[in-house]
């Protein structure tokens, strides 16, 4: 089982993911990749904005109207003779599918990729109950045999290099050891086919799930989800409640605008429809479809006028790919089934990790998830949100004690703020104060709470780092014998321009 | 003669007394008379983006009650403008008089090289800078306000100024705010690669628009004796 995601935990894995050089090559290796694809693509594309919009309005509609779209959905999948099952939260999404297995006295599991059943840990489930799972996405596969995992909603497997797998291979299936990508696969693809066949149970996700003609929608690469589910005489797709979308002609603008975001494909491989059971006369297809629809916390998130935009999400894991802080600590350290700025906003709804609450805090607030989201989420905007509502002790958060007091401290800054002349009067005294331990105008060491600065950094002094602004008529600004070069001497820290001190006296 | 009002914000009014002045002599040479707003310290972003609602609300009322709704207001820090503009709306969603305030002004708030570029028009203020210069662009500034061409414009007007473009340069430094000292080993990781790039660029002075920025990646040049100075754009322009 998945350890809850504390802020102790988030902070001592962080460290370690920042400090494992090797790592960090990695990761910046794919996802730079990734990216450039993904720049290419969407670039030749001119129509990408508009679709963007188109999109993002489909999804506005989709969640306002989520109670009634679901129960069409629900009445059209029951017509082409699925069974749909709601679950309140993840344990009962588990027990039905387990129980579902035990029924039908299912051996052999065959999964598509899907990020809902990660979050319901379906898997270790299944395997108590007796019951062999496989993961059949490449990149899932990957991380099943190393007992990990997905780093990544997308590409699960980023964290690891070919090299890296082709060690895996050899270790847990005896394969010749080789770091050739197709080799690779080919080796992945033998073993998987014997399970396809001998699979008696299927599971897949949903990417969209059509009211208005009772479809499962799967976007895929491989072509696993589709023998995923044509397969196995049982198959069962699980998705959140918010994956329906109203009407089939909907899709042409995701599908525009999800292959291009998520891996700089102009389509994706495979589009798959899931409709209904096997009918009579047809040779593939499931005895038994189950169709399991997960709150597990999204009616919380849709009940939260601000938070609620994040159930557009398609889960293309761009955001993922351009965030700074994903970039430099992995998918892994944030200990939640979805990493970086998606997971950081919705995690702590997600009932089984209502202790994320400290993962709003851990970004920068650059932006730059807002601007490649293909649904334009304000990302930001929601983590701000969160700041707030865990401040106010609606989500709680146990930070560890540095943390703490760097909270403490803020607050008092703030308070400080408050009253200009004494701030101006503080930083005076702190200028003097200080100048003897300043070295051009910077300081080497701070106290704690905010240490965590000049671990690797200076800090300006207060009063001015010694740069200042010649006056109109005196010397010119001139660069390099002022400031934070090594031949910035002392001097430079202490010079005065007669002229600037002048304005700065008159305006206090 | 046109009037304009400085807010310098708490990061100038703190460590960068240089800022302020030299967007006043700046603006001052163009012909307009500058006056400081004094009464207010900080725009209370450090606040809200920490969660602290109640003190960011208290630093907004200040703020507010000492800007003259009738004359534009410059900051020299995209990020403050922002709050104002951007994020005081949610800020001050439950307090309509104070929201109302805000409303009052946000088309007259600019940060400085968007004042020059697009109020003033002006991309050449007549300055002179000796140095090679490498530019980053703030993250609010970029993302928020969508400030993107002005600053470089006003750059490659100056005089002996040679202008050197540095890899991923819209990616964050790393600093955040309180982010930089509650999660300091993430944010030095962020901070590290920024730094490789700007110092890999060749260029002699690193100039932004953001005062936290400067604070934060001038922090790390300085702490790694690279000899690379950091400016604020309005401190370039202010060169003669
Ligand atoms: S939040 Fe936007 S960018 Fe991130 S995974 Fe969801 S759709 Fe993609």
């Amino acid at each position: 089982m998945m350890r809850p995601p504390e802020a102790e935990s988030f902070f001592a894995d962080s460290r370690k993911a920042v400090g494992d050089t090797d790592l960090r090559r990695k990761l910046e290796g794919a996802v730079g990749r990734h990216l450039e694809q993904v720049e290419i693509v969407a670039g030749a594309f001119p129509q990408y904005e508009q679709e963007k919009v188109a999109a993002r309005r489909i999804k506005e509609e989709a969640i306002s109207r989520l109670p009634e779209l679901l129960e069409q959905l629900r009445r059209n999948l029951e017509a082409k003779g699925a069974r749909v099952f709601f679950a309140g939260d993840a344990a009962e999404a588990r027990n039905y599918i387990v129980d579902l297995g035990r029924k039908n006295a299912v051996k052999l599991a065959v999964k598509g990729k899907s990020m809902a059943t990660e979050e319901i840990e379906l898997n270790h489930a299944l395997q108590g109950a007796g019951i062999e799972v496989v993961e059949t996405d490449l990149g899932e596969y990957i991380v099943q045999l190393r007992g990990e995992r997905p780093s990544h909603i997308i590409t699960p497997a980023i964290h690891l290099s070919k090299e890296d797998v082709g060690k895996l291979f050899e270790q847990k299936l005896a394969a010749p050891y080789t770091n050739v990508p197709e080799e690779l696969t080919v080796v992945a693809r033998a073993r998987l086919r014997e399970k396809f066949l001998a699979a008696d149970m299927g599971v897949v996700g949903a990417n969209f799930a059509v009211a208005e003609t009772g479809s499962i929608v799967l976007v895929e690469n491989e072509g696993n989800g589709r023998l995923t589910t044509s397969l196995p005489e049982v198959v069962v797709a699980v998705m959140g409640i918010e994956k329906v979308i109203p009407r089939a002609s909907d899709l042409s603008h995701f599908m525009e605008i999800l292959g291009r975001t998520a891996t700089g494909q102009k389509l994706t491989t495979y589009v798959n429809f899931v409709n209904g059971v096997r009918r009579a006369g047809e040779l593939d297809g499931p005895r038994e479809l189950h169709v399991v629809i997960l709150d597990n916390g999204r009616s919380q998130m849709l009940a939260d006028p601000v938070l609620r935009e994040a159930l557009y999400c398609l889960r293309c894991g761009a955001c993922l790919n351009v965030c700074p802080v994903f970039r430099r600590i992995g998918g892994h350290a944030y200990g939640t089934t979805y990493p970086g700025p998606i997971g950081s906003i919705i995690s702590p709804s997600l009932v089984h990790e209502g202790q994320a609450g400290h993962l709003a805090f851990a970004s920068t607030l650059c932006g730059a998830c807002k601007d490649i989201c293909p649904v334009k989420i304000d990302i930001p905007r929601i983590l701000l949100h969160l700041r707030w509502r865990a401040t106010e002790g609606d989500i709680a958060v146990k930070w560890p004690q540095a943390a703490h007091r760097v909270r403490t401290g803020a607050k008092l800054t703030a308070r400080l703020f408050a009253a200009p002349s004494l701030m101006r009067a503080l930083s005076r005294a702190a200028s003097v104060l200080l100048r003897p331990f300043a070295r051009d105008g910077y300081l080497s060491w701070l106290p704690p709470p905010f240490n965590g600065w000049t671990q690797s950094r200076d800090f300006p002094l207060f009063g001015g780092t010694g740069n200042r602004v010649a006056g109109a008529k005196s010397a010119p600004v001139e660069a390099g014998n002022t400031g934070s070069g090594p031949t910035g001497s002392r001097d430079a820290g202490q010079r005065h321009d007669p002229e600037a001190h002048e304005t700065e006296q008159a305006h206090q | 003669m046109a009037e304009i009002q400085l807010f310098a914000g708490c990061l100038a009014q703190t460590f960068f007394p240089q800022a302020g002045e030299a967007v006043q002599l700046v603006l001052g040479r163009l012909g307009l008379k500058v006056r400081r707003i004094n009464d207010a310290f900080c725009c209370g972003q450090m606040a809200f983006n920490d969660g602290l609602r109640k003190e960011a609300t208290t630093l907004a009322r200040r703020l507010l009650g000492a800007v003259d709704p009738a004359l534009p207001v410059v900051l020299p820090s995209g990020s403050c403008t922002a709050m104002i503009r951007v994020f005081y709306s949610d800020l001050l969603c439950g307090q309509p008089e104070l929201a109302q305030m805000a409303q009052r002004i946000r088309p007259q708030v600019f940060e400085f090289s968007e004042y020059l570029t697009q109020v003033l028009k002006v991309t050449d203020v007549g300055a002179r800078f000796e140095s090679t210069v490498a530019y980053h662009p703030s993250c609010h500034l970029t993302r928020e306000l969508r400030v993107t061409n002005g600053p470089l414009d006003l750059l490659k007007s100056v005089r002996g100024l040679s202008l050197r473009e540095f890899e991923k340069s819209e990616e964050c430094c790393g600093f955040g705010g309180l982010f930089s000292v509650k999660f300091p080993h993430i944010s030095a990781a962020m901070l590290e690669d920024k730094i490789a790039r700007v110092s890999a660029s060749g260029a002699k002075t690193l100039v932004s628009c953001d005062l936290g920025c400067l604070m934060h990646i001038g922090g790390g040049l300085h702490r790694r004796r690279l000899g690379i100075e950091t400016r604020h754009l309005a401190e370039v322009l202010a060169g003669r």
